[in-house]
């Protein structure tokens, strides 16, 4: 392989691109879980929104759609964990799982008569000026519009939290149920709205990945990106721009992984494939361990059912 | 407005009913799904919940296959529904079950050609082994880091499969297969095999054991202080700590067992119906198992109901997919739809929910 710096921006350049979907999954998952609530259900709408988005591209031949599709598609399967924890009040991490199973299904029951086709090509969006920097814009500026949209998103929840009312009364809800409800907030409205968005952005995360990154249909496509995502949440103690780094570090992880496979050098296969897996669970006991002699940055409220009303 | 209240006695008929409501919604939903296909949805259902029982034509076939695969299902369940009582999710079953067949699997291939009477329960100690150690890396790192046991759990369910992969294109591939992938079918090795006992029935050792398994933690939940203890853990997690739980004994506990089961499970699988090991020897058992677990509402009992309803439910699916070309998918996307009205119910059990106004003071 030539070490030259061109192929060192291109690989950067694609490293962010493995990062997005997981990026955006995540990102939507870490608003649900700053309302307090699990949804362990992240590869189930990861993967509906991959095949709704994918099904529309192929029928409309636009992208776009499709990307809109992936973000209705997440939402509306969101949709029924939302009912099912906020107004049957059932058990989160149950639903989540329930949640994961039925995407599952439902998406290779949906994308049958869908593999082997590919969809239109997403065309890449060169920013003006910015594009023509060496190195750095072939690395940062020469992507598609989603990638830019992810990470104006990560910035966005991050001022969100930070210095907006309503990440304020997202928060609370997240920290203690009871007090908000008690200061007046619906609990259940903010979280059953919590829901619906993290379902849209793990959707577009999914739709990207079918779209862009691979971009191609195949059964159970996501591989458990759904849960890496939701591992990059506690990587990243709940804070959106550690999220980003997070993200990025993990796509370095699978892209040289991948790298190292098509080289065909002595290492095996299935140990080069099992090492994003490996690397998540190192990075979960390195944070647990951290975080245990510490305080727990988690929402205090998280996984709890609110039975008030 | 809706208002909750909790019953001070779980009702015991709603207990029993939910389920039923449950799965009455789900054949109903379901039934909209196939009619949504183009399916016919009475056709679809008689199918996939009489036919493999009743028809003349099918249930030959069909009968035996439900006891092939609710065995594992309700040894997998069985494990899982301690876990769960005690809110430790060990939802890696599907690895543990991989490894325990990898671990009897290699035990077997090991001692092959050799006959005696040791190599079957010592592949049994082996799967048992195998599924105990790969759901004690979440149970360690819980106890020591406080490291979430459900990702890494479920982590380790990618990394199993990646090793059988390894498994059956190398270290335990047939050296007689003509380097085709997957390794000696043992259970065609007579001192490795777990033939059917009764011809005809399907029933075989891993069968056996499940109902076994059902009878022995049935007694374990009601009269053994661990059961009392993680029964108080899910009720009265203060309570528990008050009376001086061990919780890391309780974690290490559930997630052997549950490991343990699954692992036994993989075992019989492999030395019975699969028969040998391959790519695809793992066909979702372990997450499905989640399902039964709380479709027989965490009791040994309800679990080997549901686990025999899920069965039906595969068994009814292939014959629904054979007859009416009905993809595999949809009936996953049944079974989650079946979780789902599930928990819903499980409100009515646990909640008085009345339809007042709030009284304001």
């Amino acid at each position: 392989m030539d070490l030259g710096d061109i192929q060192i921006s291109l690989l950067l350049a694609s490293l962010i691109v493995a990062a997005t979907p997981i990026l955006l999954a995540a990102l939507g998952e870490l608003i649900v879980e700053k309302t307090g609530v699990l949804n362990l259900g992240v590869e189930g709408m990861m993967i509906f929104g991959a095949i709704a988005g994918f099904i529309a591209t192929i029928e409309t031949g636009s992208p776009w759609v499709g990307f809109l599709f992936s973000i209705l598609g997440g939402a509306s399967i969101a949709f029924i964990f939302a009912l099912v924890t906020q107004i049957f009040r059932a058990n989160q991490v149950a639903s989540g799982l329930a949640l994961t199973l039925f995407g599952l299904g439902l998406s290779s029951l949906l994308g049958h008569s869908y593999t082997g086709i590919k969809p239109a090509a997403f065309s890449d969006l060169h920013i003006p000026i910015l594009s023509e920097i060496p190195i750095l814009g072939v690395i940062l500026f020469q992507h598609d519009p989603i990638i830019y949209f992810s990470i104006l998103a990560v910035a966005a929840v991050y001022f969100l939290f930070r210095n907006f009312r309503l990440g304020l009364i997202l928060k609370a809800v997240g920290e203690n149920h009871d007090s908000a409800h008690a200061l007046g907030y619906n609990v259940i409205v903010i979280r059953f709205g919590a829901i619906l968005v993290g379902g849209a952005f793990a959707g577009l995360g999914g739709g990207y990945l079918s779209l862009v990154r691979v971009p191609q249909w195949t059964e159970g496509m996501t591989a458990g990106a759904g849960w890496i995502a939701l591992a990059l949440v506690v990587f990243a103690s709940w804070q959106p721009l550690r999220l980003l780094i997070g993200a990025y570090i993990f796509g370095g992880v699978t892209l040289l992984q991948l790298n190292l496979q098509a080289l065909g050098l002595e290492i095996n296969v299935a140990l080069l494939s099992m090492s994003p897996y490996l690397v998540t669970i190192g990075v979960l006991v390195f944070m647990s361990a951290r975080r245990s002699r510490g305080s727990l940055e988690a929402p205090r409220s998280l996984g709890k059912t609110f039975f008030g009303l | 407005m809706l208002r909750f209240e909790p019953r001070k006695n779980r009702s015991k008929f709603l207990e029993i009913s939910a389920p039923i409501i449950a799965v009455i919604m789900t054949m109903i939903f379901g039934g909209l799904l196939f009619y949504l296909m183009g399916k016919n949805p009475f056709e679809a259902i008689k199918l996939i919940f009489w036919d493999p029982v009743m028809s003349p034509t099918f249930s030959e076939y069909s009968r035996p296959q439900l006891a092939v695969k609710a065995a594992p299902l309700i040894l997998i369940a069985l494990g899982l529904s301690f876990g769960f009582r005690a809110n430790i999710w060990n939802i890696g079953a599907e690895g543990q079950y991989i490894m325990g067949a990898l671990a009897s699997g290699s035990i077997g291939l090991a001692l092959y050609p050799l006959q005696a009477w040791y190599i079957f329960p010592l592949m049994i100690i082996g799967g048992i082994l195998g599924g105990v150690i790969w759901a004690m890396i979440p149970a360690i790192l819980k106890i020591k880091f406080n490291t979430n046991e459900i990702l890494v759990s479920l982590m380790l369910v990618y990394v199993a499969e990646q090793i059988l992969a390894l498994a059956s294109v190398g270290f335990l591939r047939n050296p007689e297969g003509l380097g085709f992938p997957g390794s000696r079918d043992l259970s065609k090795y007579s001192s490795a095999a777990n033939p059917e006992l009764i011809s005809g029935t399907g029933i075989h050792l891993g069968v056996i054991s499940a109902f076994l398994g059902v009878i022995l933690l049935t007694y374990f939940l009601s009269y053994h202080r661990t059961g009392f203890h993680i029964k108080l853990i899910g009720q009265a997690p203060r309570a528990a700590n008050f009376a001086g739980v061990d919780l890391r004994y309780i974690i290490i506990f559930c997630l052997s067992l549950s490991g343990g089961l699954a692992g036994v499970a993989g075992m019989f699988e492999l030395t019975g119906p699969a028969g040998l090991i391959n790519i695809d020897f793992n066909v979702g058992y372990g997450f499905t198992a989640i399902i039964v677990a709380f479709l027989g509402r965490l009791n040994p009992i309800g679990i080997l109901l549901a686990g025999v309803l899920m069965s039906l439910t595969y068994v009814g699916g292939e014959l629904a997919q054979f007859m009416m070309n009905i993809p595999a998918a949809a009936i996953q996307v049944f079974q989650g739809m079946l979780l789902f009205f599930l928990l819903s119910t499980d409100l009515l059990v646990t909640y008085k929910i009345s339809f007042k106004t709030s009284i304001r003071k």
